[in-house]
């Protein structure tokens, strides 16, 4: 907190140099990069995330950064290089999305548990079969369970801001997890829209240096990674290595603040838009929430008490806050971009689960939607406000938009 | 000549893939950005190829944009290919005073009739095809279109948009940007209103 404050201070004596272009949120992405300037990024390109290994790939050869640029022959080499430069010592990027980030599947859970503090640039693209290029989250919904940090961003500013901050998280000495700035692909990562950027030297101030703790390459001080280890110390390991997610929301909450002092932006946890008083509550994440918003507005206009709230954070998933914002409620209706076919989809699980505790219910209802990019309009989000209104719930998933019709 | 009623401008190109309907969507976002405006630039991304139809799209705003959704109810449309004003159903969803910018050989009244517009839409013609042809010697009708769109923002003078043509085009060689100068300040002076 002193440390924010005097921050805050040294911002307002030095009037952080910002401008504003035109850029797109992978760009912004790329941007962040070339201004953090990491050790090492190892990355094969693959649609809608191109674009950021592209344009960073131009700065190293262009002599803009130091980075030690790893061109691989495939995602699962990709996050392996990356795993194994972080482990030594090195600050690590890449980006990828779906397929590509499926083939890594088998190495997130080691970066993870080797507390190597890789920042992913991930934009959400649908898992095949059948291909399709568009957004969903269905690539790094199976992630969740890989012991990284998630972050969903609405927009390019925010993909900007949150690659910046999620390099200081990463690698704080009580998070050391890996963490994943999740964009939507083509929605957010391929629309040209203002974004304003730190200048080089402020980026610079704000990221440091990274001090690794137990490196490879600190012959001194010999440690040893992937070792085998059975029954007797496994679990202790991995309830070891669940203290670093747990700390995160103390460390977030300092380094947004930090960075909001640059920027003047800061980001919670949990974006709560007008739903400290309202009745009814759509909870969504990434680029869809600005339609939700847009329509809550609206809907405030004709006297309906709407509110939305958006999920910044899914990993780790911020329970209290969730619960508090939604507690006392007329009706919440919960929108997934991605289904758990079988179960309870991602974020709709998460919630339930969150009410749980009060003592008063709330009702949820389920909704999948936007799956392989279908597109999310307001007249969706009115219908899901009505459908709240009309206190019409069912206990299966509703999907929103299919042509075959919504129930 | 935009309605100012509305809080959020939305246009809608129509083009085929090649033609630079996206960068002219991108360079229009750009020139209203340096303008104070609040914009975004996003192409509807299919199967690429050239030649294939291809819609892009604009927000325009003084405000903050944060829906995201495909432009359904556009203010301004934008045919950048002669031959689409039947096959791509540029009026789809339209609003009833929306305008049409068309790149045509047509005379306006005509293009109002084919695409079966009421009384309070406005139609611009401007050959931009032809233009180019004559400036640059290749069919690259964005210049000229976006000259013409000069008499729709008009909060943003032509010189703004040769301004920033320029800038973002530097590298080109001094005959070939002249020759788009020329081609932007033709398409606003040609452009037929209907």
């Amino acid at each position: 907190m002193a440390k924010t404050l005097e921050m805050l201070v040294n911002t307002l004596a030095r009037n952080v140099e910002k401008h504003k272009e035109m850029t797109s949120g992978n760009l912004a992405f790329a941007e962040a990069m070339r201004q953090i300037n990491p050790d090492v990024v190892a990355a094969y390109p693959i649609t809608p995330s191109t674009e950021i290994p592209m344009r960073f790939a131009e700065f190293v050869a262009d002599g803009q950064v130091d980075t030690e640029y790893v061109a691989v022959e495939s995602e699962h080499s990709a996050i392996t290089a990356c795993v194994g430069a972080s482990v030594s010592g090195g600050r690590v990027m890449t980006a990828s999305s779906a397929n590509g980030v499926g083939l890594m599947h088998e190495v997130f859970p080691i970066a993870a548990a080797f507390r190597a503090p890789i920042v992913f640039g991930l934009v959400n693209r649908s898992l095949g079969a059948p291909v399709n290029i568009h957004c969903d989250h269905s690539d790094s919904m199976p992630e969740r369970d890989s012991g990284w940090v998630q972050i969903y961003c609405e927009d390019a500013q925010e993909v900007y801001d949150t690659a910046l901050l999620s390099v200081r998280l990463a690698e704080h000495k009580d998070v050391l997890t890996p963490v994943f700035v999740c964009q939507d692909g083509f929605i957010t990562s391929h629309c040209y829209e203002a974004v304003e950027m730190l200048s080089d030297e402020a980026v610079k101030e704000f990221v440091g240096e990274r001090t690794p703790h137990y490196p490879l390459l600190d012959v001194d001080n010999p440690v040893s990674y992937g070792s085998f280890v059975m029954s007797e110390h496994y679990f202790e390991i991995k309830r070891n290595q669940m203290e670093g997610m747990f700390n995160v929301p103390r460390v977030y909450d300092e380094v947004s603040k930090e960075l909001a002092a640059y920027t003047g932006r800061e980001y919670p946890m949990l974006d709560c838009y007008r739903t400290e008083d309202a009745e009814y509550v759509v909870v969504i994440m990434s680029s869809a929430a600005g339609v939700v918003k847009d329509v809550v507005d609206d809907l405030r206009n004709r006297g309906i008490k709407a509110g939305c709230l958006r999920v910044r954070m899914f990993r780790p998933f911020p329970r209290e806050a969730v619960k508090d914002a939604l507690a006392g409620k007329k009706g919440v209706a919960v929108l997934d971009r991605s289904a758990s076919i079988g179960g309870t989809a991602p974020i709709a699980s998460e919630v339930k689960s969150a009410l749980y505790d009060l003592s008063e219910k709330v009702p949820v209802q389920e909704y999948i939607f936007g799956l392989g990019g279908r597109d999310f309009f307001p007249k969706d989000a009115e219908m899901v406000f009505e459908m709240l209104e009309e206190n019409d719930y069912t206990s299966d998933a509703r999907f929103i938009g299919l042509l075959e019709g919504d129930k | 000549m935009v309605n100012t009623a509305y809080t959020t401008i939305e246009v809608r190109w129509h083009g085929r893939g090649g033609q630079g309907a996206k960068s002219a969507s991108a360079i229009l976002a750009e020139v209203l950005f340096e303008e104070g405006k609040h914009v975004q630039a996003f192409p509807e991304y299919g199967a690429e190829r050239q030649g294939a139809p291809i819609r892009a799209y604009n927000r325009v705003s003084n405000t903050p944009i944060r829906r995201r959704c495909g432009v359904q109810n556009p203010h301004i449309v934008v045919v950048v290919d002669p031959t689409m004003v039947e096959s791509a159903n540029p009026s789809e969803g339209c609003r009833e005073d929306a305008i049409y910018l068309v790149n045509s050989t047509e005379d306006a009244k005509v293009l109002r009739e084919r695409l079966n517009l009421s009384k309070a839409a406005r139609v611009l013609a401007v050959d931009a095809t032809k233009i180019t042809l004559e400036e640059l010697g290749q069919n690259r009708p964005n210049a000229p279109l976006l000259g013409a769109l000069s008499h729709v923002f008009t909060d943003v003078s032509v010189d703004a948009f040769v301004e920033h043509f320029v800038s973002k085009m530097r590298q080109l060689p001094a005959p070939v940007l002249e020759a788009n100068k020329r081609a932007i300040l033709r398409g606003r002076e040609e452009a037929i209103i209907a």
